[in-house]
């Protein structure tokens, strides 16, 4: 019964939906005010709808219903509570309705957050986004129903797939998809903008907060991915720039050249065309992930079970939704007027040129994530080659150094005309610093490559360059220097952690590329290996059983100086329901360095295979993406955004009394 | 030329890519050794351990050689047809038991019957690897000159016996 | 008195840690090889998993792959000799560096070919700024009108319905 009503809450919803996608759009377009008013409790209701059908579904997983085949596909009676609630979105159905209810959560706040926004931009907005909500739902009900009936039903469920089994799987997939499907309220924004013809700064400022929300949950959604991985796989790596990990990270430069150009065309007025282009990319991108994952043309690590019949349906839809986008951009954009001029030497030159580098970063890993499905193409699948991370690592870092040196300089420089030697003044001090640390650090630690020299130098000019922003930025304030600090709007705030994050980030990638260090080891008990100060000594393992799984757990505990510090416990699973085996590395998080010990085979009754690791500054990595994800969200509180729609209403009245 | 127009251009040529993407299969990979003289190897045999087997003995012949294990699934599937080829052709079809046990090939032979003229065993699986195996089973058609000429990637399939392998054997026997 | 006891006491602490506890072996014979080995299976690509390198995987191809490289390195082969001995096998597709060929020259060349493109973009955005007739000096007052509207102070959506 419970299966039936989310599938008819599914059906209920894709018909308000079609509504949506419709009368509030025609209203605007031929000024009809009562159908312009139906977006806002249409999109209420859809909300509701979702959500009882993603509660049905939650529902069937926690009872174990197995009556209905992604249950019994995807959940087993031993899995813990906490992983049949993520088990929901674990399956390629359940993670579409995931999607689909991130979209109405998405337009409710939508229609919560902008009353103020003028009647016809807020339906045509609702209205996009309706459109792709209907998108979503039919291909949910045409070749997707989560709700499928099993008859007769399983006797017990096959389990969902160990590898999932992680509390990076409660987490990763619903931020992940709240940045995605965030991205549609800025493309909505531009296709609304586009339609009705008026493209401006003010379009910029209501684009402006939703799309820093969208791009701090795609940052965190990223960032627990990798975490993942690092805990799960078993040796540490933290990104492996697999096909779909790549279709997560594209939509992430798009979005973070969309956040700098949104900055410019609220300022200034300029790079409208660009930023509206941005907007539908950024969306557009998210859209072409889902079709990697789901369709079968690439071969990922993430690939759901696939089906041609899905591929083609997400195929048609992404032409329709990206072909009409871009159609539309085609026509509108020459009618755009150019913004506010600005000189060679400027902020905005400064952002430009960091957004052209973020985009020929994406479009590299476009190339590179699609290049094998081309090539296979146009030789009729006679050549095939794999594109992995040295061609990755090779592309990137030479495109996002330059973009990571101008990341210091930008924040310095003047809007519409800025000087080099005044830059020069500003800045010397700060590249003095980096420079030396880059070429020191090396020396004093015993050598280091040329990838360390730049990472150190680019993370220290970051550091520097901000400390100097900050000193400019507080000259001319009178008072105390912590007064003239608290004086400076959150944003310009959430700009400066944002990109302290980046500089965390750096310093993590470059220290632990350079520093880690591994022992692949024979270990008997009493067995012991030192490495960078500490000694591990395996203790031996003991049987465990889990709530559904045996493992095998192993002790190491750590000496230094002798003395017990830490007691570490990898284990080596089995579970019940697949018998398949996962490795669970033990890992001690420190500032300064992970610890990661991980159990590989036994080798006999008393010794295992082992494998240590020690990661200085791993963590970084991981606490540069919180805090760029924090600094968007102290943007997101700025006064401007709190006060706009007040400040607005007030506007409105006097223009409407004049 | 309105240079808007360019997003779009460039959006509808990926999107013809991504359309032919969809009817390729991004895990069938084409074998570098088509062309290529067969990988020398010495095998005992699977019903006669004390025999050797050689490619070297199969000069100035046509023949296939079937890459199979008791313990894959898809062997089965095909099982039937290279039955029924052994029975109404005389081309010799030599198989390769891959990392199986010896006893669980034969039993499987002796259930489902045996289409080969003989099969050896490749305990660790290096010929195998010599072969550019990743998935069994698969088939290789090798010509008078001992040189591979075609590979069948998973299954042998109607289609493939009767579109590709059956003519190429008659034209590689002419020639 | 202090300074024997001190010694004693250390002699018995390196024998309690001798008697205790020995030296792990590595898995493998050499460090330098291991290393090797473990460098070259990270980038050749594992042909029956989804999407992993040799090093990763634990598929049973992968595992006898790793071998094979074990092997070769130990017979004094080179890294070169060890992908070559793995592309003859099973072609380019096992390697996640592809070479550059005739059919891999956009690929390499894709990443500079778009920043010049961009670049040039920009540059005839910028021109186009500059050639775009600039517009009549403004009075003192029209420019902190049209700064005002341009922050978006003074508008708030009239002309939206056209």
């Amino acid at each position: 019964m419970i299966p039936e009503i989310g599938q008819l809450a599914l059906i209920l919803a894709l018909l308000l939906a079609v509504v949506q996608g419709t009368l509030p759009l025609a209203g605007a377009q031929r000024g009809v005010k009562a159908w312009m008013a139906l977006s806002r409790p249409l999109a209420a209701g859809q909300l509701l709808f979702v959500a009882v059908a993603f509660l049905c579904l939650t529902w069937s997983f926690l009872g174990s219903d197995f009556s209905v085949v992604n249950v019994a596909k995807n959940s087993n009676s031993q899995l813990p509570a906490h992983y049949r609630i993520a088990a929901t979105w674990g399956s390629h159905e359940g993670s579409m309705l995931l999607w689909v209810l991130m979209l109405s959560l998405w337009m409710q706040a939508v229609s919560i957050f902008s009353q103020s926004l003028p009647r016809e931009m807020l339906s045509r907005v609702l209205s996009v986004m309706g459109l792709i909500s209907v998108g979503f739902l039919l291909f949910l009900l045409l070749t997707s129903n989560p709700f499928e009936r099993l008859s007769p039903p399983a006797a017990e469920g096959n389990d969902l797939n160990p590898l999932l089994q992680d509390p990076g799987m409660v987490a990763h997939p619903p931020m992940l998809y709240m940045g995605y499907v965030g991205f549609s309220v800025a493309f909505a924004f531009a296709i609304a903008a586009l339609l009705g013809g008026r493209l401006d700064a003010t379009w910029a400022r209501w684009s402006r907060p939703w799309t820093t929300a969208a791009w701090c949950f795609l940052t965190l959604g990223i960032l627990i991915g990798s975490w993942w991985a690092y805990n799960e796989l078993g040796w540490g790596g933290w990104w492996f720039w697999d096909p779909v990990e790549n279709a997560s990270f594209m939509p992430w430069l798009v979005g973070t050249a969309l956040v700098h150009s949104l900055a410019v065309t609220e300022k200034r007025g300029a790079f409208k065309r660009w930023t509206v282009l941005l907007a539908i990319c950024a969306f557009s991108l998210s859209l072409l992930g889902t079709f990697l994952v789901r369709s079968g043309v690439l071969t990922s690590v993430h690939a759901f079970a696939t089906d041609p019949a899905r591929g083609l349906f997400i195929l048609v839809f992404l032409a329709l939704v990206i072909g009409g986008a871009l159609m539309l951009f085609a026509l509108r954009a020459p009618h755009v007027g150019g913004g506010g001029r600005f000189e060679m030497i400027s902020r905005e030159t400064f952002l430009l040129a960091n957004n052209v580098l973020l985009i020929v970063a994406a479009g590299s890993v476009l190339l590179g994530t699609l290049y094998p499905l081309v090539l296979d193409a146009l030789s009729g699948g006679q050549t095939k080659i794999s594109v992995g991370p040295p061609y990755f690592e090779a592309v990137f870092v030479p495109l996002m150094s330059p973009m990571v040196f101008l990341m210091g300089v930008g924040p310095v420089a003047r809007w519409k005309q800025a000087a080099l030697p005044e830059l020069w003044t500003l800045l010397r001090w700060a590249f003095a610093v980096s420079l030396a640390s880059a070429v020191l650090t090396p020396l004093a630690a015993g050598g280091g490559s040329w990838g360390l020299r730049l990472g150190l130098f680019l993370a220290i000019w970051i550091l520097a360059a901000t400390v100097a922003s900050v000193r400019e930025r507080i000259r001319n304030f009178r008072g105390a220097v912590h007064e003239r600090l608290a004086m400076q709007p959150r944003a310009w705030w959430g700009m400066t952690l944002a990109h302290l994050g980046v500089a965390v980030f750096v310093a993590g990638v470059t220290v632990v590329g350079t520093y880690e260090t591994e022992r692949d080891v024979r270990m008997a008990i009493g067995d012991t290996v030192e490495m960078g100060g500490n000694v591990f000594r395996f203790d031996g393992t003991t049987e465990v059983t889990g709530p559904n799984y045996r493992a095998a757990r192993g002790t190491v505990t750590v000496l230094r100086d002798g003395r017990e510090v830490l007691v570490l416990h990898p284990e080596k699973r089995t579970y019940n329901a697949s018998g398949m085996a996962m490795t669970e590395a033990a890992i001690s998080t420190g500032v300064l360095g992970d610890l990661y010990v991980s159990l590989g085979e036994p080798i006999n009754a008393r010794s295992w295979s082992v494998r240590i690791y020690h990661k200085p500054l791993v963590t970084w990595i991981w606490s540069g993406c919180v805090l760029m994800a924090l600094g968007g969200l102290l943007a997101l509180t700025d006064r401007r955004y709190r006060l706009r729609s007040t400040q607005q209403q007030r506007e409105t009245a006097v223009t409407s009394a004049a | 030329m309105n240079r808007f127009l360019l997003p779009l251009g460039a959006f509808l040529v990926l999107l013809g890519f991504l359309f032919v993407g969809l009817k390729l299969n991004p895990r069938e990979v084409p074998s570098p050794l088509i062309g290529k003289p067969v990988p020398e190897f010495t095998l005992p045999q699977l019903h006669e351990p004390a025999q050797a087997f050689s490619p070297r003995s199969m000069r100035g012949r046509v023949w296939l050689l079937n890459v199979w294990a008791s313990w894959c699934v898809s062997c089965r599937d095909e099982h039937p047809l290279l039955v029924e080829f052994a029975r109404s052709h005389p081309v010799a079809v030599v198989g390769l038991n891959y990392k199986d046990k010896p006893g669980d090939a034969q039993a499987w032979l002796a259930q489902l019957g045996n289409p080969y003229t003989l099969s050896v065993s490749d305990l660790d699986g290096r010929v195998g690897i010599d072969f550019g195996v990743y998935g069994v089973p698969e088939t290789f058609v090798i010509d008078k000159q001992g040189v591979i000429r075609y590979k069948q990637i998973g299954p042998v399939t109607t289609d493939a016996l009767q579109g590709k392998i059956l003519p190429l054997i008659r034209e590689l026997e002419q020639g | 008195m202090r300074a024997p006891a001190a010694a004693l006491l250390a002699i018995l602490v390196a024998l309690g840690g001798v008697v205790g506890a020995r030296e792990a072996v590595p898995t493998a014979q050499d460090p330098v090889a291991a290393r090797r080995s473990v460098e070259l299976a990270r980038k050749l690509r594992c042909l029956v998993c989804q999407n992993q390198s040799i090093a990763e995987s634990n598929a049973d191809l992968a595992v006898d792959l790793r071998r094979q490289i074990d092997e070769q390195i130990a017979a004094g082969r080179t890294d070169a000799q060890v992908v070559a001995f793995m592309t003859d096998r099973y072609g380019d597709f096992v390697l996640y560096q592809p070479p550059l060929k005739a059919t891999t020259v956009l690929l390499w060349a894709g990443p500079a070919l778009l920043l010049l493109l961009a670049v040039l973009v920009l540059r005839r955005a910028l021109r186009q700024q500059d050639e775009t007739p600039a517009p009549a000096p403004l009075t003192g007052a029209e420019r902190a009108l049209a700064a005002r509207l341009l922050r978006g102070e003074a508008t708030a959506g009239r002309d939206e319905a056209r």
